[in-house]
């Protein structure tokens, strides 16, 4: 028997197209997905090299960056207007599927892919967003590429790639009442730093991991970019294939029981071997709150800002990070008011996030000075939480209910955080400027999040101990 | 893409870790459909207060760095999103090689599709350099088929992979080279192999 293997060396032998030496592999690509803001080059470069897509049927576009949440087919900025324009006619003259602004199936790439059942297990998939590694939630290696490789995965389904490094990042125990997949990537983020994992792709293990849903293996994986990994994966087992089961672009009947096969063969082997392997204890992580300028700038709520005066190492940055987020050393996290709070992106907008912070809001009033937003990832969750009355519990409590896109996870449309203005979000990025020129961000789970909407400031979601879930 | 082979220019330090994606070309710049015009944009938010005036406070508006076209950044240069438009906006500012201790592994790819050459180096010598750069006018010279930087002082060799140093030195375009491979792409879609996927269409 040939030696135990991860399930990253199995995709990847998988899809080596060539190999020759002193070259990096040919990798075939299985789905390359687009947005109107890191395609119009790509599309522009095929057309001056006389090019065509060369598996449109591989390849699948969206509209989710600048798209407005309110007032959908109001775009006022010309710019924003001209990209999503230049999209649509790119897909009509290269014959690639898009869900445009007003597709049933519009939404944030990243939740539309796995909705639709495009991303699979075992697959190869790109696009031109470092958020891709989402899809690795799936056992899928995914990973972000920029317009260059766009064009080049569209005129050639392939990517030149050299085997990357592979890291076992193991998560034992179990979380605890109030601790989500969001405080667990924070905290792994903010223990091991954001540039751990450059170079390899990472595969999350253990039985923290083995317990959550596939909407919280999406949230984990989302972040693995925020850790410096373009790709990070987690192997498939029941859970997956369960999620599977009956999405629109999966097979059916005795072909869905073939490819479960197949997609449970790819798990890691036993006694597999990773060039680098990290523990942490679930049961030690709290809800995070990031307080700084990068995602492994966060502690537990419970906590303070730190005290650059203590700390050896980066002190400049730190003093910079606190000074941008207009704060001060040692200042308690509870103590840190907000103005905004945002309920949405590909990290954190799915049906069970909007769910999780509905059961916090439900019969609560958002708080005085506070603006709060929920985006639902895609068209389709927007409807199936709707049918749900998730929309009703947090208009009522003074939220806006907005429509599908990215929206203020980067605030390409109109929804932004003013200069100087302090946000919750549930998205993946807390980096200056990031929700809004001079934007403030701190990053939190759906839950925390809500509860800093009803409070003014952020709480320990877990005194909610009779709403918030195991 | 023009190649590159030696090049010797005016070093900028910006001495700060993290440097991502989004401070070197902040996202209401991300909107246009064209790939020049973006060395305007280049750490926009660094470089200019609200009003569009100047930031004093910011090094690369040190008239002493003026056609500066070596940058030196800190650990883990060019994180956070994958957006091209940062190598676009690195390369049309005018900068033709990047030295840092670390870089983000999407942003060290894009540069070689830009003839941008990164060079990763110790951080004690990138911090050297750092230092020379900071006090007073400093220039190196670049040689990308030896694999050296020399200052006529101080003489230090780089790693590159022999696939990215063909590209730049040849200025490929990546996809002419991909596509006389061409029947082996069909080849391996014609086996079929991998784990059995539907299309989509």
């Amino acid at each position: 028997m040939s030696h135990p293997k991860t399930i990253v060396e199995k995709i990847w032998d998988q899809h080596v197209v060539h190999e020759e030496e002193g070259k990096p592999n040919l990798l075939y690509i299985d789905l390359h997905l687009i947005h109107e803001v890191t395609s119009p080059q790509a599309f522009e470069g095929l057309r001056m090299a006389g090019r065509k897509v060369r598996r449109p049927d591989r390849t699948y576009a969206t509209m989710d960056h600048n798209v407005p949440t309110i007032h959908r087919n109001i775009i006022k900025d010309e710019v924003s207007k001209k990209q999503m324009e230049t999209l649509k006619t790119n897909c009509e003259e290269f014959g690639v599927r898009l869900a445009d602004i007003n597709h049933p199936d519009q939404g944030i790439v990243h939740v539309i892919g796995p909705e639709l059942g495009l991303t699979q297990p075992g697959k190869t998939i790109v696009c031109g967003d470092s958020h891709t590694s989402t899809h690795g939630a799936f056992g899928a290696l995914a990973f972000g590429i920029g317009t260059s490789e766009v064009e080049h995965v569209l005129a050639t389904q392939s990517l030149w790639q050299a085997p990357p490094k592979t890291l076992q990042v193991n998560v034992d125990g179990v979380l605890g009442t109030g601790v989500t997949a969001k405080d667990l990537i924070l905290a792994i983020i903010g223990k091991y730093g954001v540039r751990f994992g450059t170079g390899h792709v990472i595969e999350y293990t253990g039985e923290a991991v083995r317990n959550l849903s596939m909407e919280e293996r999406m949230t984990v994986c989302n972040m693995s970019i925020e850790a410096g990994a373009r790709a990070g994966l987690i192997s498939p087992d029941a859970t997956t294939i369960d999620y599977m089961r009956g999405k629109r672009y999966v097979p059916e009947g005795k072909d869905f029981d073939e490819a479960a096969e197949q997609w449970l063969a790819l798990a890691s082997d036993e006694g597999a071997e990773y060039d680098q392997t990290l523990t942490i204890h679930a049961d030690e992580i709290e809800p995070q709150v990031t307080w700084g300028t990068n995602p492994s700038q966060c502690v537990p709520v419970g906590g303070r800002v730190p005290d650059p005066d203590s700390i050896e190492e980066d002190r400049d940055g730190i003093e910079r990070a606190i000074e941008y987020m207009g704060l001060e050393a040692n200042q308690s996290i509870e103590s840190i008011p907000v103005e905004h709070v945002f309920i949405g992106s590909c990290t954190n907008s799915r049906l069970s996030d909007l769910r999780k912070a509905a059961e916090i809001v439900r019969g609560g009033r958002v708080h005085e000075g506070v603006r709060a937003l929920v985006v639902p990832g895609s068209k389709s969750v927007k409807d199936a939480a709707e049918a749900e009355g998730l929309d009703t519990i947090f208009l009522t409590a003074g939220f806006e209910w907005r429509d599908a896109g990215c929206s203020m996870c980067l605030a390409m449309n109109d929804d932004i955080v003013p200069p100087g203005e302090r946000c919750a979000s549930t998205s993946n990025r807390n980096f200056e400027g990031r929700q809004g020129n001079g934007a403030r961000t701190h990053l939190v789970s759906p839950e925390m999040a809500a509860a800093a909407a009803l409070e003014g400031h952020f709480v320990d979601v877990r005194k909610y101990a009779s709403t918030v879930g195991g | 893409m023009e190649p590159i082979k030696q090049h010797r220019g005016l070093v900028y330090p910006l001495d700060r870790s993290n440097v991502d994606t989004d401070q070197i070309i902040p996202k209401q710049f991300l909107k246009r459909i064209e790939r020049q015009g973006f060395g305007q944009f280049l750490f926009y938010n660094w470089r200019f207060n609200e009003d569009g005036t100047l930031r004093e406070d910011f090094s690369l508006n040190d008239p002493k760095y003026d056609g500066a076209s070596v940058l030196v950044g800190g650990e883990n240069f060019g994180c956070g999103s994958s957006r091209e438009h940062a190598p676009w906006a690195i390369q049309d500012y005018g900068f033709k090689v990047v030295i840092a201790p670390s870089f983000a592994d999407i942003f060290y790819n894009n540069c070689f599709k830009n003839g941008i050459l990164p060079i990763q180096l110790p951080k004690p010598v990138v911090d050297q350099l750092m230092e020379k750069a900071t006090k007073e006018k400093y220039e190196v010279k670049v040689d990308l088929e030896k694999q050296i930087i020399d200052d006529g002082d101080l003489e230090v060799s780089f790693d590159i992979q022999s696939y990215h140093k063909e590209m730049l030195l040849n200025g490929w375009d990546e996809i002419a080279v991909t596509l006389t491979y061409e029947d082996k792409i069909d080849q391996y879609e014609k086996q079929n192999k991998g784990v059995k996927t539907l299309g989509i269409s």
